[in-house]
């Protein structure tokens, strides 16, 4: 039974819809081992037990019934990060804020898993409100790596990875604004993927910074993110900036990349991601994965991408920027946490203290920062010349895509780091989104997926695949090809090397 | 000792300097639902019951633009001779306060949906002022509060605040003029002509319900003077609680009169904004705006461009109606009204009541008189205007119809309209409610006849003797006595046959 645990969701999927488990044991088995890890994991923030085992019956009636199941994920447990709205359950996006807010209303995302009837086991740890690449800036305390626990799962969204890496769960949902699916994935040796802006509904997700924000899959093999992106993609017209177009065909292409064959693929490595602050031991693994995909048959030829140079400076001004207009509803006049409303403060009073006790450090520094660039007189120099840079980028990547199917890199440039390493150094924390912000500046699809483990620290090492906007489909193929070739290389899948957690409460 | 503000002269403040204009009109749309929502915009209701988690502004919300709200954003536009941008786009407008329910209001900033028109005026000596439109833009509306206890109802040194969100998401067009200036002695009859005709307009478009009263058309008023041969603009007040036609033309002139006296005195005037005070007829200091508020806009990322294909514009531009002035000018001729009369019914507000009066089958002779006096009477003792009565003209126009066709007289007529306006419902169940149908059942009234013959036998006989005019005292005690149902000019000739 405990074997369930370490299934991927395809083949979790087969064993309900064919009667062969139940959704309810597959759902215990993961609530069970929610029950002995966490303590020590700390990847859930609220876990739904009544919620998760009265959707998985429905979804074990159905099956009973011999009635079609709602979805090819029908009973599949999946672990949904605290930044996207469910109904009556606590929504916290890692806040002390939004402490004991239930929300009235459904996420799309959320109200399409629960249409495809997959199981929401609970509500995944995060940094605050995103904003961070640790999980250390979590109100609610940091969430740790499955890998080391000493280390951080990456952020903002740690703790959907590290749920993935820990068999606490077999999918999960992450949002990505300028790394938070991807960097957390490299670093905890999962599969995440950002799908082009605008293809998954933001209705529900509570905005950090709404031009770059996307919600996506998240599962320990491209073939599970493959089917949770299907669940999850589509237009809404709740989203008036989602993407009135078909979902990129992106099952169809991780089945066709898994017969390993990527001859006439044209692969670019990104000439500026590498060098001079990037982990030896990270490029190295990068290297033999680009080595792999020759052998697979792809072309590789170096791209060269000057204006990504600015990306992550012009991503500190766009993203705190929409930050600090996106929380100023934060204010105790209608919803979360209130702080002196004792009679003797006005209601201006009471905005400010509760934002003083509300927000964190974090938080407070986006804030500053982005009310700062608005400000008038600065407005050009700053907001101004961050969207400009992000006009280059987009047409460094069109150029790029005139000549090459995908982009790679490393996902990152280091391992997962020691939690508390980085906390009073902010830039250097910013840097580990180095690789992964260009993508969310663009809005076009990129994903990690796990490419082995460092030589010098055995930690888990990401491969960065991009592909144009709406050609999310091309990234799954190649990442659903070079996942074979690495398994044969390495005798397996990379995540079942993570350590045993059995018992190790701490 | 609180400073009492010195007033100039009227006269004398024009004699020395010239007023410059410039007004911001904000009008609600009658869209069936919000500017990015759907819930039901509708005035007034239980509070917070027209609320939903976009515009309560919950965490993860997302507007989605009202189609209908730019349908009729384009349509004001058009219909104000501006440009309409082919691309433009939603901004954010940052500022905390506890009745905008995300702290930022999604509006417009430099891109607005409509710039570059004007608006003619005519004032009431038949002059047309041309007033230049800066821009239209759309926007929501905020919610309302109510801050109980403290000196002032504002919301520093408040007991508590109540909060209500059914107008927080309202579509808003803001129509912004340029300066209006060179109007003299005239500026504030300008300023009430250009509001009045801007209603007019926008009644006619059928984009909102401009009920000043309700604040579904709401004025404010830019003032500020220039010394006669200057050319630099004198330092300008907003003046806000402008709430009716009137209202905007004594607030206009206080203004006048009130910075006429700081500036006589080498006092300076203050840049702020003041609120109208209707009962004093004056303003009060209000918002200092010591620095210039940053609002910190930026291009709204939840929402796409707008970008209105010029075809639909032009499509649009064939649903407008007539222009204000070209309408009157058609209707004085077609009514045969004088230059006098006209006056009288664009002032009431009345053109379009007494139009819509005559397509319902009254008479262009019968509607204006009901509309500018009986009626224009009753606004007055309510202290409304006149649209807002609660009487439709097809009512009027039934009511008309009644009396044309001998069931009503014509003191019946304003009883019947008294019970409509009562909200006793349409004419003729009122009619019938009261029991107020003429008694034209002539055995009934020569009954009534005979019996006030024989209780004035002196009058009687003087009828019989020819002098005719006797017979008005027992028509008097014949309709006394039918209290008020019977049709007198009947009731007078049954008199006469009965004698002769």
């Amino acid at each position: 039974m405990t074997e369930l645990i370490r299934k991927t969701a395809a083949e979790l999927a087969a064993q309900i819809h064919s009667g062969e488990v139940t959704a309810v044991e597959v759902a215990q088995a993961h609530l069970d081992r929610i029950a002995e890890v966490d303590g020590a994991v700390h990847a859930f923030l609220h876990v739904d037990t009544e919620g998760a085992l009265a959707a998985a019956r429905a979804v074990d009636e159905d099956v009973a019934a011999g009635r079609p199941v709602a979805s090819p994920l029908a009973g599949v447990p999946l672990a949904l990060k605290d930044v996207l709205t469910t109904r009556g359950v606590p929504t916290t996006v890692g806040s002390r804020m939004l402490e004991g807010w239930l929300p009235p209303y459904d996420a799309t995302v959320t109200r399409r898993l629960r249409e495809a009837g997959v199981v929401i086991l609970g509500k995944t740890n995060m940094d605050e409100f995103a904003m961070g690449s640790s999980t250390e800036n979590s109100a609610y305390g940091p969430t740790r790596n499955p890998w080391d626990l000493d280390r951080v799962p990456g952020g903002s969204g740690g703790g959907s990875s590290a749920a993935l890496a820990a068999f606490e769960a077999p999918l999960a949902i992450g949002t990505d604004t300028g790394g938070s699916i991807r960097q957390p994935g490299a670093v905890t040796g999962t599969v995440g993927v950002k799908p082009t802006y605008g293809s998954v509904s933001r209705y529900g997700l509570v905005a950090f910074s709404s031009s770059l924000d996307q919600a996506g899959p998240c599962a320990r093999t491209v073939l599970d993110a493959a089917l949770l992106h299907e669940v999850i993609a589509g237009h809404d017209p709740l989203d008036s900036t989602s993407i009135d177009a078909p979902v990129p065909p992106v099952l169809a292409a991780a089945r066709e990349g898994a017969s390993g064959d990527l001859s006439g693929v044209r692969v670019g490595v990104v000439a500026q991601f590498g060098g001079e602050g990037y982990q030896p031991g990270v490029l190295r693994s990068f290297q033999n994965a680009v080595e792999q995909l020759r052998s697979l048959g792809a072309e590789v030829v170096e791209v060269s991408c000057p204006s990504f140079d600015y990306a992550l400076p012009a991503y500190y001004l766009i993203a705190p920027s929409e930050a600090s207009s996106n929380l100023a509803r934060f204010d105790a006049m209608r919803y979360g946490i209130r702080v002196g409303d004792d009679g003797t403060h006005s209601a201006e009073e009471v905005m400010s203290l509760t934002r003083e006790k509300g927000f964190g450090p974090e938080v407070k520094r986006r804030i500053m920062l982005g009310t700062y660039a608005l400000s008038s007189g600065y407005y050009d120099a700053y907001y101004g010349s961050a969207q400009k840079v992000r006009t280059l980028i987009a047409r460094d990547f069109d150029a790029a895509f005139a000549t090459v199917d995908v982009l790679i890199s490393p996902t990152t440039p280091t391992t997962a780091f020691k939690i508390g390493d980085r906390v009073g150094d902010p830039m250097a924390m910013y840097k580990a989104d180095l690789c992964t912000i260009p993508s969310n500046l663009a809005g076009n699809a990129a994903m990690s997926v796990p490419c082995g483990q460092s030589d010098e620290d055995g930690l888990p090492v990401g491969l960065q695949i991009m592909a144009p906007a709406l050609q999310d489909h091309r990234m799954y193929r190649v990442a659903a090809a070079y996942e074979v070739a690495r398994d044969a290389a390495l005798g397996g899948a990379p995540i079942l090397s993570v350590p045993e957690l059995s018992g190790a409460a701490r | 000792m609180t400073a009492v503000a010195e007033i100039m002269d009227y006269d004398d403040v024009v004699a020395r300097f010239d007023p410059v204009l410039g007004l911001e009109v904000h009008v609600e749309l009658h869209t069936n639902t919000k500017m990015f929502c759907s819930c039901a915009n509708v005035f007034g209701g239980e509070p917070n019951t027209n609320v939903c988690p976009t515009c309560l502004g919950l965490p993860g919300s997302l507007p989605v633009v009202n189609g209908k709200a730019i349908e009729s954003a384009i349509r004001i536009g058009l219909a104000l001779n501006c440009e309409i941008a082919e691309w433009c786009r939603f901004a954010r407008k940052n500022y905390f306060y506890p009745d905008q329910p995300k702290n930022f209001q999604t509006s417009q900033y430099d891109e607005p949906i409509a710039f570059n028109g004007y608006l003619d005026v005519t004032l009431d000596d038949g002059e047309v002022v041309r007033v230049e439109i800066e821009r239209a833009h759309m926007e929501e509306d905020t919610g309302k509060s109510l801050h109980v206890g403290g000196a002032t109802g504002r919301i520093h040194g408040a007991e508590h605040s109540l909060l209500d969100y059914n107008r927080a998401g309202v579509p808003l067009i803001e129509i912004v003029t340029k300066t209006i200036s060179g109007t003299g002695a005239r500026a504030p009859e300008v300023a009430r002509a250009y509001v009045s005709t801007l209603r007019e307009l926008l009644r006619a478009l059928d984009v909102s319900d401009v009920r000043m009263d309700q604040g579904s058309l709401r004025c404010d008023a830019n003032v500020s003077l220039m010394p006669k041969g200057a050319s630099e603009l004198g330092t300008r007040t907003e003046t806000k609680n402008v709430n009716s036609l009137r209202s905007v033309e004594r607030a206009v002139r206080f203004e006048m009169c009130r910075q006429g006296a700081v500036l006589v005195e080498g006092g300076e005037i203050v840049q702020e904004t003041r609120h109208f005070e209707e009962a004093s007829g004056t303003t009060r200091a209000g918002r200092r705006k010591e620095t210039s508020e940053d609002y910190r806009y930026f291009p709204e990322p939840d929402l796409v461009p707008v970008a209105p294909s010029r075809e639909w514009v032009e499509e649009l531009r064939g649903t407008l109606p007539e222009p204000p002035g070209e309408r009157r000018a058609r209707i004085q001729a077609e009514w045969s009204l004088t230059d006098a009369e006209m006056r009288d019914l664009v002032n009431a507000g009345a053109v379009g009541l007494v139009a819509a009066t005559v397509d319902a089958g009254a008479t262009p002779a019968e509607a204006r008189s009901w509309w500018v006096s009986y009626l224009t009477q009753q606004a007055n003792s309510r202290g409304v205007e006149l649209a807002e009565l609660p009487i439709a003209p097809a009512q009027v126009a039934r009511v008309i119809v009644l009396v044309n066709e001998g069931a009503l007289t014509n003191k019946l007529a304003r009883e019947v309209v008294n019970g409509v306006l009562a909200g006793e419902g349409e004419p003729d169940a009122v009619v019938e409610a009261r029991g107020l149908k003429v008694v034209s059942d002539d055995s009934a009234l020569e009954a009534a006849v005979d019996e006030a013959l024989a209780a004035q036998p002196d009058v009687a006989a003087k009828i019989r003797d020819g002098k005719v005019a006797a017979a008005g005292a027992i028509v008097g005690a014949v309709m006394k006595a039918t209290k008020g149902q019977a049709d007198a000019k009947r009731v007078r000739e049954l008199v006469i046959s009965r004698c002769s």
